[in-house]
């Protein structure tokens, strides 16, 4: 095994004298030629961990060498050596492409008789050639990134430190990612790459697990799915209501967390514990119990004890919504045209009362825009969007009352406390005197909010942020509820309680529209629409969408891979159209 | 328009800005630190002249005459020169501000009841100063020449008590100065809070989810104006009550009148920073739309330069620069005491610019939704 470019020994680092740590006692090593995954939540410290690996930050106690060098105190011989990929603003958006790619060449001091072939070289590397001259704040998410790593790419690095570069990225621009990366390590670069996506630590030759601040685990990833093997089951042919069958599953003993997964519920049993017994779960006649290979977000949330539960008291306090026949939210021929581009063109689709709708789709391909039309923060140029059999454009004020939104960003006032918060979003929905009082209450009990009422709401945990973001959304009451990638970059059991309260509101008859980038987040919708170019490609459930790419190269097709067949697929069809039409 | 909604995003608008400490210090401390900077800074006085003095004439006129500018508090230091070679280097090295030569005639002259020269040689580099070195020497050549006349006719008032209000404008530049400060500094807060707030909403994503509750257009206008109306007026009886009990500056005029220009004033700038902020997505750009308009309107309002000597286009233009107004009414009120009623003649304009800044920025708000 070739010498480690990273040495960390009992790394710490704290913000300010007095501060919690920020990052606890981490030993780790990073190997060259290799891609090491920094996997974990929001928060975990994974940024802490890169800016002191890069010099950017001076380590509180503990050491740490890269490359041979100290990086606090060798940072300038450091920076010649390594490429460092930040989270954001690592791009200058008014400057083009290649502009870009000439002011990194220049602050990394690369010698101009290079620049030609190095450029040449990047560009076909990242696929960018054809968009040399476009800004780099007009490329796409996914484009962004890839630029990114051109520039962090410009030096040839012996580490390459690149900060979630996945973020915002779609499956697709993810998978071209992934490759671009393997190719360096192939070429004996060592990659740091960090993420809060569970399912890419699968991909990574090695791990390092960090949660709040602690290393929890670093080896191979097979190594961390190895200590549940066995231990996590399909319950597959479920009849009936699947997300009550995970509501009754998580109720048993035994059972430490469960998710949905198309139609069928995946589950994780503690160890030695006998699989559920589908009559308990009433789970139907024709169901059975499959066991199934693990993945490391099984692992994850063994090593943290189990998933949250399944009930969810913010469900419970509710009361059913009236039955309605015929769609609650229905998008009719909405098309949005931005000049002469189209960004959206001809979208239809209808939600039922009590049904998970949702919307995917590659960067750039009017996911958003749509999104935005439905909510009604963008104007459709022709169609309708209805809410409730309400026009979003007419009657805005009894149509958006009906709405409830929540966004990634947890759209909260920072500097007000969590009960002002509360009271703030209850005044703007109208609420007024007892039913604001009681609405304000009973979410701070169903929550569990109380013992931070009076912190202000940027300085809470990432997980209360999700719960006073999700109250302030549905104090209302609201038969519809839109979440736009809702549990972006919180960590795994954060994001089951808040699928809980999801599901137990849609049992409660509420609608959902949600879009994501989130493949696992997507399982538990009960419809898909696949937004490309524009228009919707696919709908269906994620069962259908699977299906559609069912082949027998790929027998059990996952979600990302139905999301990537499927955009493939209508490129492919573009093309010979414009072929016809060309002809 | 719903009260209970409009309640909640006044309350919603204050407690942002109070609840943090470091917005809490913005809005108090610079206010304060820049009314006395600029107070003193602001002044067109010239102090602590150095004055060179090459007497030809040494007789007694002239030496009265140099005393006389000894006596002058303007003129702190007055050394002699001994010979006409001196005179450019002294001014050249910037060692004196100017140069008196009193010519060899002087005394003669000035017995005989002939006019009597001196020349008075100044720092062109420094002009504005110089003029006003000009004008002080003047006045105390004025001055003299009075007393000989009275001396010599026996007649007159003391010549002293005259001079010492000619030699110390102290007072009434501040006067000037801190009660046009009141307009400015308030000015600044007024568009600040309301510029920033907008854009902060808008980049922290909290904007959208106002936009999807059933919180209107001229709901949300409404919850952006009232706070920061009271922000800025609280802002603005700090500055008055520092300026009233601090610098002593009179406030002769009515409260009442003072307070409904005030309030008038910052509804027409919160209309600007509404206007602004509408055009603006984030605190960046909001902080160069500001500047953008801060800058023009000090100029165009009558406080460092006076309006009617500007260029007649420019004069209309400043019609629509609520400082302007506001200038008038507030040193109106301050130093002599407006009447009510010509004090409303005078800011009715701001109520004009309000609605149409107000409405714009409605109109602005309603398109960003499109």
């Amino acid at each position: 095994m070739s010498a480690a470019l990273v040495e960390a020994r009992e790394l710490a680092f704290r913000y300010a004298p007095g501060a919690a740590l920020a990052l606890e006692g981490v030993t780790a090593d990073i190997r060259p030629g290799r891609v090491t995954g920094l996997v974990g939540p929001d928060g975990a410290g994974k940024t802490t961990y890169i800016r002191l690996l890069a010099g950017l930050l001076d380590a509180s106690s503990g050491s740490v060498s890269v490359l041979g060098l100290d990086p606090a105190a060798q940072s300038d011989a450091l920076h010649e050596r390594i490429g460092y990929m930040p989270q954001k603003f690592g791009l200058y958006e008014d400057l083009s492409v290649a502009e870009n790619m000439r002011l990194f060449a220049e602050v990394r001091g690369l010698p101009a008789a290079e620049r030609t072939a190095t450029f040449d070289r990047l560009l076909h590397f990242t696929g960018l050639a054809p968009f040399t001259k476009r800004l780099a704040g007009r490329l796409s998410g996914g484009m962004k990134q890839k630029l990114g790593l051109a520039c962090a790419m410009i030096r040839r690095p012996e580490l390459l430190l690149l900060d979630e570069p996945s973020v915002g990225v779609d499956p697709i621009s993810r998978r071209e990612l992934w490759r671009m990366v393997r190719a360096l390590a192939d070429e004996g670069i060592g990659v740091l790459w960090s993420t809060s996506y569970l399912d890419e630590a699968e991909g990574c030759d090695e791990v390092l697990l960090l949660s709040a601040g602690r290393l929890l685990f670093s080896g191979l990833p097979a190594e961390m799915t190895g200590r549940v093997t066995g231990r996590v089951v399909q319950v597959r042919g479920v009849s009936g209501n699947r997300r009550s069958v995970l509501r009754r599953a998580l109720g048993q003993p035994g059972v430490m967390d469960g998710v949905i997964q198309g139609r069928h519920v995946r589950l994780v049993l503690a160890s030695d514990a006998p699989p559920p017994d589908v009559e308990a779960i009433r789970a139907g006649p024709e169901a059975v119990v499959v066991p199934v290979p693990p993945r490391f977000e099984d692992a994850f949330l063994d090593i943290l004890g189990g998933g949250p539960g399944g009930v969810s008291p913010l469900a419970e306090h509710m009361e059913n919504k009236p039955h309605s026949e015929g769609s609650v939210v229905e998008a009719r021929g909405l098309t949005k045209r931005f000049g002469d581009f189209t960004a959206a063109q001809d979208i239809d689709f209808a939600i039922r009362q009590g049904e998970i709708f949702g919307l995917l789709g590659p960067n750039g391909a009017g996911k958003s825009t749509t999104f935005k039309m439905m909510c009604g923060l963008l104007k459709p140029t022709a169609g309708q969007a209805l809410v409730d059999g309400l026009v979003l454009g007419k009657s805005k004020g009894a149509a958006r009352s009906r709405i409830g939104y929540m966004a990634q960003k947890f759209s909260l006032y920072g500097t007000l406390s969590v009960r002002q918060n509360l009271e703030f979003f209850s005044g703007v929905y109208g609420l007024e005197g007892a039913r604001r009082w009681n609405a304000v209450e009973g979410m701070i009990e169903t929550f569990a909010l109380s013992p931070h009422l009076s912190a202000s709401a940027d300085t809470l945990p990432l997980g209360f942020k999700q719960r006073l973001a999700l109250a302030c959304a549905v104090m209302h009451e609201p038969p519809v509820l839109f979440l736009d990638e809702p549990t972006s970059g919180v960590d795994p059991i954060t994001r089951r309680e808040f699928w809980t309260h999801i599901n137990g509101m849609v049992e409660r008859g509420v609608t959902v529209m949600v879009t994501t980038h989130f493949m696992d987040e997507a399982e538990y919708c009960d419809r898909i629409g696949l937004v490309y170019r524009g228009r919707v490609i696919a709908i269906g459930s994620p069962d259908d969408l699977k299906e559609k790419v069912r082949s027998e190269v790929l027998p059990e097709p996952t979600l990302e891979d139905a999301f990537v067949g499927l955009v493939e697929a209508d490129d492919q069809a573009g093309d010979s159209e414009r072929r016809k039409e060309a002809a | 328009m719903k009260f209970s909604r409009v309640k909640a995003l006044v309350i919603k608008e204050l407690l942002a800005v109070l609840r943090d400490k470091k917005s809490r210090m913005v809005l108090i401390m610079p206010p304060l630190m820049q009314l006395t900077i600029f107070a003193f800074a602001a002044t067109m006085e010239v102090k602590n002249i150095e004055l060179a003095v090459l007497d030809k004439d040494g007789g007694k006129a002239a030496v009265e005459l140099v005393q006389r500018f000894n006596g002058s508090p303007s003129f702190t230091r007055v050394f002699p020169l001994s010979s006409q070679g001196e005179v450019a280097p002294t001014l050249e090295g910037e060692k004196a501000m100017a140069v008196l030569v009193i010519d060899e005639d002087f005394s003669r002259d000035v017995a005989a009841g002939r006019p009597a020269k001196a020349h008075i040689l100044l720092d062109g580099r420094r002009s504005n100063a110089a003029q006003i070195v000009q004008g002080y020497a003047q006045s105390i050549v004025q001055q003299y020449n009075t007393d000989l006349a009275a001396r010599a006719q026996q007649v007159g008032p003391p010549a002293t008590l005259v001079a010492r209000n000619w030699f110390n404008p102290n007072l009434e530049y501040l006067w000037f100065t801190v009660p046009n400060l009141i307009g400015m500094l308030s000015m600044v807060v007024g568009l600040i809070v309301t510029a920033l707030s907008v854009a902060r909403e808008r980049e922290m994503g909290t904007f959208d989810q106002l936009l999807v509750s059933p919180i209107s257009p001229q709901e949300i206008l409404a919850g952006k104006t009232i706070p920061a109306m009271i922000l800025g007026f609280l802002e603005s009886l700090l500055i008055t009550s520092v300026a009233v009990f601090l610098f002593h500056i009179p406030c002769v005029g009515s409260l009442w009148s003072l307070f409904v220009s005030l309030l008038l004033f910052l509804f027409s700038v919160v209309g600007f920073g509404l206007f602004i902020s509408s055009l603006c997505n984030t605190q960046q750009q909001a902080i160069l739309g500001t500047f953008t308009f801060m800058m023009p309107a000090t100029l165009l309002s009558g406080f460092a330069t006076p309006i009617e000597s500007m260029p007649r286009f420019l004069q209309i233009v400043s019609l629509a620069n609520p400082m302007r107004h506001f200038l008038v009414a507030v040193r109106g009120i301050m130093l002599k005491g407006m009447p009510f009623f010509t004090v409303l003649g005078i800011v009715w304009p701001l109520a004009v610019i309000a609605v149409v800044t107000l409405t714009l920025a409605n109109w602005l708000f309603r398109r960003g939704l499109e």
